[in-house]
């Protein structure tokens, strides 16, 4: 233990030269997938090539949502690049129900202007077209947005392509495990180490504004809690009483945190932090583990795990309240909760014949659902679209992330080259 | 000079283990753990050797018997009550403690890989604190110790069977 003194190396979130090293496949899709094409975008006349491949990042996009179908680039008869060129009789004779074509303009070096138009192919009309700003370091980005646009528009939902995710790795060598803490945009592609330690990393929590992350480390064999601001890297310790400090989440205006205190008897109780005072509220008192507390949207209540009744089940608290109220009531372990952003359901890890499952609880109806299908999944995380969760599996033995729409219909699997990852937490809307 | 503290170690835990509750020697021949078992052995191999002996005591530091001893406790799944065949291992800890309030030990609980991260730390947390109730009540000053609660995070074994998860459920005591 001595000899394992920490060493940590942290690295902005800027531009780190980093390789994606995750790739996504669909494990189980839907029955209706609704047949889509995503013609190549045409560039300006003064372009030879971009680097960036927009309409192949919006196809991968949809497809991964696994509610849409796409046509391959072989299979289309033509390749508009602007809706005057589209030949509706050629699409639908392919049974393609939208198109949507692009292009790419120059505006000078390193600028470029993004129009793209979505097209119903029955109605022979537009759907939706709009002209975006972009430059290299945004091109990514925007394609992603647009993706959000159109799965808008096809579905109803708002898209979540132009998110990120964070989550816990560890590669385990001979003599020492690393423990770095990533975060990396919704499709896994660029991946940035927000922190790599020689101590264990975990609870990584969002604030609601997606500039900082807080989380738990254990450098210098203790617990505390750290808040770092993704930007700048800049990370101060706002938490290490003595025995445990855990469980971070942002309140929804993201001026406390509710996390766990466990003091020198380790009594694991509910506290709210105030970040700009540090002034401390106690929760709950009582002598079980009382831990995993997360907000409700309105800031009004805490949804946490206790066993107090023997087992661990869900609680929830109101904020001007001192009395706690059980939630869940449907077998023997239901851990982890946390809201659905629309406030209407909990995802949880509840214990399924024998295996610990991702479970959704529907909070009006009080009933339960099983999404997940491995034997030890944990970590469910609500989408900010409220719509699909991520979570972690096992693997061989190795932790990989998987997706699942809250009606259990869609699940895939976001797998990594590398390591073992777990925890991750899918960061709220951006700002533009 | 190793044999000799074997030697002495041996012979205390025996002299301990007489003092403590009759029969808490005996009680590890069902246990699936092979750590708690040893403790026993080494005793026994090496009584003789110390009651022969003819070593120097005084090159004995504190420190090096509290090394010597065994540091890893071992739990049932999903409980955090010390198995009776520890209290001659947690006596001795507490003696070496005793003779030497400059020590100090970080108790550091860990739990399997089953079940959610967090409740998990909660979990290691009750071991490591059952350690520590067990060694204030053997005279341990509070300030001699501190406790850790690392759950799953930091295996011993990184399978996912039980043979791992024997492994996993324990608290570990770290000396200085």
């Amino acid at each position: 233990m001595q000899l394992r003194k920490l060493l940590l190396l942290i690295c902005l979130l800027f531009h780190n030269n980093l390789y994606a090293e995750l790739t996504i496949r669909i494990t189980q899709g839907v029955g209706k997938q609704t047949p889509v094409a995503i013609v190549p975008f045409g560039l300006g006349d003064d372009m030879s090539e971009l680097g960036v491949d927009i309409a192949d990042i919006i196809s991968n996009d949809l497809k991964r949502s696994g509610r849409f179908s796409l046509t391959p680039i072989e299979n289309m008869l033509q390749k508009p690049t602007t809706g005057a060129g589209i030949d509706f009789d050629d699409w639908s004779i392919l049974g393609i129900e939208a198109v949507v074509v692009g292009r790419i303009i120059k505006m000078k070096e390193g600028s470029f202007n993004i129009q793209f138009q979505l097209f119903d192919i029955f109605k022979g009309e537009q759907i939706v077209g709009y002209r975006m700003p972009a430059n290299e370091k945004t091109l990514r980005r925007s394609a992603h947005r647009i993706a959000d646009m159109i799965y808008k528009e096809l579905t109803g939902i708002r898209g979540v392509f132009d998110t990120k995710v964070a989550y816990v790795k560890t590669n385990v060598s001979l003599n020492e495990t690393k423990y770095s803490l990533i975060v990396a945009d919704s499709d896994g592609e660029n991946e940035q180490i927000v922190v790599t330690s020689n101590d264990p990393i975990m609870s990584p929590a969002w604030s609601p504004d997606s500039r900082q992350i807080a989380y738990v480390s254990f450098e210098g064999d203790a617990s505390s809690i750290f808040l770092q601001t993704l930007r700048t890297g800049n990370r101060r310790k706002i938490s290490d009483r003595p025995g445990i400090n855990g469980s971070p989440a942002f309140s929804p205006d993201g001026r406390k945190l509710v996390l766990t205190l466990g003091g020198v008897d380790g009594n694991l109780d509910i506290y709210i932090l105030d970040v700009a005072t540090r002034s401390l509220k106690r929760m709950t008192y009582n002598r079980s583990i009382d831990t995993e507390a997360t907000w409700s949207p309105n800031g009004n209540e805490i949804y946490f795990t206790s066993d107090r009744g023997g087992a661990p089940q869900i609680y929830k608290i109101a904020l001007n309240s001192d009395k706690a109220e059980r939630v869940t009531f449907q077998g023997n372990y239901n851990a982890r909760p946390r809201l659905s952003p629309d406030g209407k359901k909990l995802a949880l890890v509840h214990l399924y014949r024998g295996d610990y499952r991702i479970a959704i609880y529907d909070i009006a109806k009080k009933d339960l659902l099983v999404l997940s299908s491995g034997m030890q999944d944990e970590s469910p995380s609500f989408a900010p679209n409220s719509d699909t969760l991520i979570y972690a599996t096992k693997m061989r033995g190795n932790g990989v992330l998987e997706t699942v729409t809250a009606d259990g219909l869609v699940r895939q699997r976001v797998a990594s080259k590398l390591g073992d990852i777990r925890e991750p937490v899918w960061s709220p809307f951006l700002k533009l | 000079m190793e044999r000799v503290k074997f030697g002495l170690i041996g012979f205390l835990v025996l002299v301990l283990a007489g003092c403590a509750t009759p029969g808490s020697m005996s009680s590890n021949s069902d246990s699936g753990s092979s750590m708690d078992g040893s403790v026993v052995d080494d005793a026994a191999a090496t009584y003789e050797m110390g009651m022969d002996g003819s070593n120097n005591l005084e090159a004995m530091s504190d420190d090096s018997m509290s090394q010597d001893l065994e540091t890893i406790i071992y739990f049932d799944f999903d409980r955090s009550e010390l198995r009776a065949e520890y209290d001659t291992l947690i006596s001795s800890h507490a003696s070496n403690m005793n003779a030497n309030t400059l020590l100090t030990v970080r108790l550091e609980g860990h739990a399997d890989e089953r079940g959610s991260r967090e409740y998990n730390i909660g979990l290691g947390e009750r071991r490591a604190q059952a350690v520590r109730r067990m060694l204030l009540l053997n005279g341990v000053a509070p300030a001699q110790i501190t406790t850790v609660s690392f759950g799953e995070e930091r295996p011993n074994s990184y399978g996912s069977d039980e043979s791992s998860y024997t492994q996993n459920r324990r608290v570990e005591l770290v000396i200085n």
